[in-house]
């Protein structure tokens, strides 16, 4: 299978400020990636359980499981990461720890661990990430790609910057070889830091902000996903009540004052709307990213609804 | 369809009460929490002549300029520009995580310890960086704003959190784990004067150390075993002052407010919130349903100005008109959503007071803006 001819990466992390839809975007490149007999990972690390609702699923174990099946024999599977358990597992891994590692837990010990030392949680976080990027059997990678549901864009940065975190506390040792090894990954071609964002004011600065920063931390930026963008109505820019008048009559629809008043008032708030938003369009544009826009969907966020934001980041 | 304002939020009831001394906003992230404090402020003092502080925690560059918060200097700054007639004024402040632990650290301890403890690594990175500390520290503050009692009404607008249930979770986390048995345990050893007690725990604790030494270094457990001994005397005033936070927050002169859009993620948030606040016994004085559509019917349901549209651009005049009914229709489905969105919390929560706000075409960066939002409020 191997990559895909417009989205080569093989680790996808999908950002945007909280409210933009970021992990319906991720859900649907994972199901677009999976099209035509390949296999997907989608991954979330906050415990919000965000995957399961938008699928209506029971809550995703600690554990891959099959969430959709794809064209082609195609697959996405789900995983929640649980800090707690990705140390447990990490713990066994390396030092065979076993029921040793079960007491610890009952001690309280685990949570203590993944708790006092900043940036652990998040290497054992984007350390099973890069596990499950890099993941082969039989020669054969497991998954043609993996995309994760990240922390929202005030704090990607820091979630994916794990070395700076654990350099400070740990200088040598299994903990710095495992930050060190997830980000070289994280700053090589094989990923992409996607943004999610609205056409609103907010959204869009923070997007600019987290670009900037994660510039700066040579974490390659992938592109600038515009969700929920309106249809280009009313291009001409201009509507006068007597030309709505004029349409309702043509259209043999009752053309009171009232309605004619209302129907020109919501086209003019709408072309207010899309005057802001075409100036944040620019701004985003400025920075010479590659641009997708996302339709709002009508009915909701539904697998058809998935699908079809699915066909349109393939395409784009 | 529910009625969403079958019971409607007084705000200005709640804003105008000398007995409510603290508002908490609380909800999702991007939901509009950071200006719907602001607004509750500005109007508490322009209109109820309260004297007023808002505690924000990361709010957009632009608000903050627009209320004069240049920089992060953990002190109240007063708002100029404002309607004072009323005889209110208005305060506003952005948290600083650090200083605020600096301060707490310092109030709790000999200046040689606290010298101390700011220069061990594990302070430095759990000051800035630690999950949880953003939270505690809000709450720190509260507390502190609340004793010095020199406000009628302290407005808060809680972090960003994961989840804005750990606003509550935070505090306790904070809490127990500085004065909790892995603590205890870590010190143990140098209270017994270097000798381990006899006891499964401790044997497994041993075993923990050796594994936290293999994996993070020794060094990092020394810091760590000096970063536990320098706080170790400060154990109880951390506690006793998150509980008195707590009880403050369960008290009838806090009103706790749900902030959230008209999305499924943000509602849902809602909920959960209100449920724990039920079960927590702590009072919840209303949801404000914020960034809500309208549309005036105009006589035309979506369906008939979908159709109307596509005849009207078939005929190949009439464009203009034709885009003007796909607005509407586009609005009309729109408002219908959010409505059906927010009618599943007025389902489960029916006596909880609600206030909608309606959407502005624009984002609020000013003094005017705030006010408008204000008045929607109320």
């Amino acid at each position: 299978m191997g990559e895909h001819r417009n989205w080569p990466e093989r680790l996808h992390v999908v950002t945007g400020k909280g409210g933009t839809g970021k992990t319906s975007v991720a859900a649907a490149l994972a199901l677009g990636l999976a099209a035509g007999g390949r296999r997907t990972l989608l991954v979330e690390v906050e415990g919000r359980q965000g995957i399961a609702q938008l699928f209506g699923l029971d809550p995703l174990p600690y554990a891959e499981k099959r969430i959709a099946t794809t064209t082609g024999g195609g697959e996405v599977r789900a995983l929640a990461v649980d800090p707690e358990e990705a140390l447990l597992e990490y713990l066994d891994m390396f030092y065979k720890l076993g029921a040793a590692g079960r007491a610890l837990r009952k001690v309280g010990a685990i949570d203590f661990a993944t708790t006092i030392a900043p940036g652990l949680r998040d290497v054992l976080l984007t350390g099973k990430v890069k596990e499950a990027t890099t993941r082969s059997e039989n020669g054969r990678r497991v998954y043609d790609a993996v995309i994760l549901d990240a922390p929202p864009t005030g704090r990607v940065g820091r979630f994916l910057n794990v070395t700076a975190e654990t350099a400070r506390l740990a200088k040598m040792g299994p903990i710095k070889t495992q930050s060190d090894g997830v980000a070289s990954l994280l700053r090589s071609p094989m990923t992409a830091v996607h943004v999610v964002t609205l056409l609103e004011e907010m959204p869009v600065q923070e997007s600019l902000d987290a670009i900037t920063d994660l510039t700066a931390l040579n974490i390659p930026v992938g592109r600038i996903i515009v969700n929920g963008a309106r249809p280009a109505l009313l291009t001409g820019g201009k509507v006068t009540k007597a030309e709505v008048k004029r349409g309702l009559t043509a259209a043999g629809l009752p053309a009171s004052a009232a309605a004619v008043s209302q129907l020109t008032v919501q086209a003019q708030a709408h072309l207010t709307r899309r005057e802001l938003e075409e100036s944040l369009r620019i701004e985003l544009a400025e920075l010479n990213r590659p641009m997708v826009e996302l339709p709002l969907l009508p009915d909701g966020v539904n697998m058809s609804g998935l699908q079809d934001l699915a066909g349109r980041l393939l395409r784009a | 369809m529910a009625d969403l304002t079958a019971a409607r939020l007084d705000v200005d009831g709640l804003l105008s009460d000398p007995a409510i001394r603290i508002v908490v906003c609380c909800g999702a992230g991007g939901v509009g929490k950071t200006t719907t404090a602001a607004a509750l402020g500005l109007r508490a003092a322009e209109v109820h002549g309260r004297r007023t502080v808002v505690l924000t925690i990361d709010p957009a560059r632009r608000l903050a300029q627009s209320m004069g918060l240049t920089e992060l200097d953990n002190t109240p700054r007063q708002v100029k520009g404002i309607d004072t007639a009323a005889g209110g004024e208005l305060h506003a402040m952005m948290l600083d995580m650090k200083r605020t632990f600096d301060e707490v650290v310092e109030q709790h301890t000999k200046p040689d310890r606290a010298a101390e403890i700011f220069a061990n690594p594990f302070y430095q990175a759990m000051s800035s960086t630690f999950a949880g500390t953003q939270e505690y520290m809000a709450m720190e503050k509260l507390g502190q704003l609340r004793a010095a009692d020199e406000w009628d009404l302290i407005v808060v607008d809680t972090p960003p959190s994961r989840s804005a249930l750990d606003f509550l979770d935070a505090p306790a986390r904070l809490s127990r784990f500085l004065d909790g048995r892995m603590l205890r345990m870590l010190l143990a050893p140098a209270r017994a004067g270097g000798k381990s007690m006899f006891s499964l725990v401790t044997a497994s604790f041993g075993l923990f150390s050796r594994a936290v030494q293999k994996i993070l270094g020794a060094q990092l457990l020394t810091d760590l075993s000096g970063f536990v001994a320098a706080l170790d005397s400060m154990f109880g005033g951390f506690r006793a002052r998150a509980d008195q936070t707590y009880r403050v927050l369960q008290d009838p002169q806090t009103a706790f407010l749900l902030v959230a859009a008209p999305e499924r993620d943000a509602v849902r948030e809602a909920a959960y919130f209100a449920e724990r606040l039920v079960a927590e016994r702590m009072p919840l004085g209303g949801l404000v349903l914020n960034r809500m559509h309208q549309a005036e019917p105009a006589g035309l349901t979506a369906e008939q100005s979908e159709a109307a549209a596509a005849e009207l651009e078939a005929a190949g005049d009439q464009s203009i008109t034709a885009d003007v009914l796909r607005i509407h229709a586009g609005l009309l489905r729109q408002t219908e959503r959010e409505v059906r969105v927010a009618a599943t919390f007025i389902d489960a929560f029916p006596h909880v007071p609600t206030t909608v706000v309606a959407a502005q075409p624009a984002d609020v960066h000013d003094v005017d803006g705030l006010r408008t939002i204000g008045t929607l409020l109320a």
